[in-house]
């Protein structure tokens, strides 16, 4: 058997990326990435070995997120302050504040998009390995994911819109 | 562009905003953006947005990996857990096993919740046989009164001791016919009687231990039963009636099966 720790650890980082996309606070995104690891562990010997091992921890991951979010609303909203964006480095000022929307908009997301367009356009998944990911049929991906891109845009472009007008 | 290229689908359009498409189709989607500049817009905003998005989680990604999410550090806790569970595991058996044996004594020291008395056993499960079937409109009964005899005979032989119908028609109660019914280690026997209002009564009778002959009054709701323990048999008479109603109903039955087995004259003590 292959040593979990020497196949874990250097994917470690991707999954502090996505889990922080998603929480969007530094200390909840690395408890869910050490509830991850932990259940990684746990079921290490029940992996599929013929599978890519990134794409098993991804769902790990967006699972424990989703049944904790479902958690949540169960609960009531929680503020956290802990909730802060990462200095955009080496951005024009124009870039910049597109750079702050992106995040927030992606945040307007649905969390199926939004773990999409993560997923294949940050942690470089295969669509196949994306659609497994989230459960859905792999054929139906690329619409998914267009959908997503789309959506974001338009968030963007009308997030810009009243931006520029309250600035006017 | 040439005539056997499959159109430009979405997929191609998204799988070029990633970069993965190879060298032809790639040269055909740039093709095909720079006759729709709309559509170029479009392309050319998403992989911007892929690109800042990327750029915005780099600094997450490239950041150092805090101690605690260490694969060994979470091992060690993981073996820490296992021994800490493991020992409540112990001490949780230990608490079970000691309070099932102080149980144990102090059982014998406490007067004990026995099994209900036959008595008892039989007016619960009389009342529970009238309860169901009382209320019981197409099929009160499994033989009817009509076929009396065989009714009889046929209860007689399952419960192995010879039934009569005792005659309740001073009280105003016909027999309607009987059924058999599952009761302790056997069958039980119900009779089931009714009067000109359609007031029913219900006589239980099946096989139990014990010597007991008092009778024993029980009121479950409106369900009222007398029941008494005769010659290794349990009897029951039960019916909608108050305590007074009742009573003089279930000594003429007594006396009915005590002059069906005839027995001695020793009638029941009445509580």
């Amino acid at each position: 058997m292959a040593d979990a720790e020497t196949l874990l650890e250097p994917l470690i980082p991707a999954l502090r990326r996505y889990a922080f996309a998603l929480v969007r606070s530094h200390d909840a995104a690395d408890d869910l990435v050490q509830d991850t690891l932990e259940r990684a562990l746990s079921r290490w010997s029940l992996r599929r070995t013929d599978g890519d091992l990134r794409a098993w921890l991804f769902t790990i991951l967006r699972n424990l997120h989703i049944s904790a979010e479902r958690q949540r609303q169960r609960r009531g909203p929680h503020l956290d302050v802990d909730a802060i964006s990462l200095p955009a480095a080496a951005a024009t000022q124009e870039a910049g504040l597109e750079m702050q929307d992106v995040l927030a908009a992606l945040d307007q997301l649905p969390e199926e998009q939004k773990s999409l367009l993560l997923l294949v356009g940050v942690e470089d998944l295969s669509y196949d390995d994306a659609a497994r990911v989230l459960g859905v049929p792999p054929g139906t991906v690329m619409s998914r994911l267009s959908r997503g891109r789309q959506r974001l845009r338009s968030i963007l472009e009308t997030g810009r819109a009243t931006l520029l007008r309250r600035v006017k | 562009m040439t005539g056997n290229e499959l159109p430009i689908g979405e997929d191609d359009l998204q799988a070029f905003v990633d970069d993965r498409l190879d060298g032809p189709r790639r040269a055909a989607v740039e093709a095909h953006l720079a006759a729709h500049p709309e559509l170029a817009d479009r392309i050319a905003a998403e992989r911007r947005h892929r690109t800042l998005l990327r750029g915005q989680l780099d600094a997450k990604f490239t950041e150092p990996v805090p101690a605690r999410l260490r694969i060994s550090t979470l091992r060690a806790a993981r073996r820490g857990r296992w021994i800490s569970s493991t020992r409540s595991i112990a001490a949780a058996l230990a608490i079970f096993v000691v309070g099932g044996v102080a149980g144990w004594f102090a059982n014998s020291l406490t007067p004990s919740s026995s099994p209900p008395t036959p008595t008892v056993s039989v007016a619960q499960s009389a009342t529970a046989a009238f309860r169901t079937f009382v209320v019981e409109v197409a099929h009160p009964v499994e033989v009817g009164v009509q076929q009396e005899a065989h009714l009889l005979q046929w209860l007689s032989k399952r419960l192995g001791r010879k039934l009569a119908a005792p005659d309740l028609q001073p009280f105003g109660y016909k027999l309607m016919g009987g059924r058999l019914l599952p009761g302790g280690s056997g069958a039980a026997a119900q009779l089931m009687y009714d009067d000109a209002s359609g007031r029913r009564l219900t006589i239980y009778v099946r096989a139990a231990d014990g010597t007991e002959t008092a009778f024993r009054f029980q009121k479950d709701g409106e369900a009222a039963t007398f029941a008494w323990i005769d010659q290794g048999f349990g009897f029951a008479v039960t019916a909608a009636a108050t305590r007074e109603e009742l009573l003089p109903i279930a000594e003429a039955v007594y006396r009915g099966f005590d002059g069906a087995t005839s027995t001695g004259p020793s009638g029941p003590r009445i509580p």
